[in-house]
């Protein structure tokens, strides 16, 4: 972190982070979107919100060279994404191949 | 390196490690989060209006804990004292509406027995509730000593690392609010 940091920074973060979390809240409660459309735009607002704080708030961007940090949290969000995505991919396929043929049945009839 | 950015660097990596935790706990959220064994599914049990509550307080507190760490920075212990002191109260409500909100539910026989959605959703969001908890207990202690022994160099340092670990749960939060609370509401 740096001397330049100043309280106009942190008003600036916070008036985005409140439009971006009312937006997602509206998005939602409307109704208008469905399906993948909606999850890649909640997802969506959820990123450019977590890169406003990390900016806005913690600074990222300010931090002196060799940046360390940055480093460090490239790493992490690797990591995670191979955690989540990975455990989403694995077990939404066994699910789909050990579902009895009964059930995939009564998927179809409603 | 000096001392200062030491410390900075070993917290940051702490919180990358705790990030991990949290990512975990939010993959299992997210494979379990349709498995409902015949009891309540998201939409069920969450008031968007509440949750939307939550959020603007604990975003609140984040933006409150940073104007604190600028006054410690410029030296103001009486404005560093008031800054803190205001995190402290949004996030002690923010912690009685989460605890009130898990009441309701055991109340409403909506425990973390009844399904595997309903056992990772109290994991996750009661992780993050201790760990909001603990910030408080955290802030407490500091706000003590900086009324008895004056805002330091090191007293300083603590109150930034302190504010680097809140703006950290907030960033959590958001991801609690969008995957747990809208996506959940919305049914994805």
């Amino acid at each position: 972190m740096s001397e330049q940091v100043t309280t106009r920074t942190y008003v600036a973060g916070f008036i985005l982070s409140i439009i971006l979390t009312l937006t997602a809240f509206k998005v939602v409660d409307d109704g208008l979107l469905k399906g993948w459309g909606l999850t890649l735009t909640l997802i969506a607002f959820a990123v450019v919100q977590l890169l406003v704080q990390l900016l806005f708030f913690l600074h990222l961007d300010k931090e002196r060279k060799p940046r360390q940090n940055l480093m460090a949290f490239a790493f992490m969000a690797m990591v995670l994404l191979i955690i989540v995505l990975g455990s989403l991919w694995i077990m939404d396929n066994l699910n789909y191949h050990v579902m009895g043929p009964e059930e995939i049945i009564q998927d179809e009839i409603p | 390196m000096n001392e200062a950015s030491k410390s900075t660097f070993g917290f940051w990596i702490y919180l990358m490690t705790d990030c991990l935790l949290f990512g975990s706990l939010f993959a299992t959220f997210a494979v379990l989060r349709n498995a409902t064994f015949g009891g309540p599914s998201a939409d069920e049990i969450f008031s968007l209006p509440f949750v939307l509550l939550e959020t603007l307080i604990l975003l609140t507190s984040s933006f409150t804990a940073g104007l604190g760490v600028v006054a410690a920075r410029a030296g103001d212990k009486r404005k560093t004292m008031m800054w803190f002191g205001l995190t402290f109260l949004l996030g002690f409500s923010f912690v009685a509406l989460e605890i009130n909100e898990f009441a309701a539910l055991v109340r409403e026989e909506h425990s973390w027995r009844v399904s595997g959605f309903l056992t990772s959703f109290f994991t996750l969001v009661a992780t993050h509730g201790l760990h909001v908890t603990i910030g408080l207990l955290w802030m407490l202690i500091l706000m003590v000593r900086l009324y008895r022994t004056g805002l330091t160099a090191v007293a300083g340092r603590r109150l930034a690392l302190l504010a680097m670990f809140w703006h950290f749960l907030d960033i959590v939060w958001i991801f609690i609010f969008t995957i747990v609370y809208l996506m959940g509401v919305a049914k994805i």
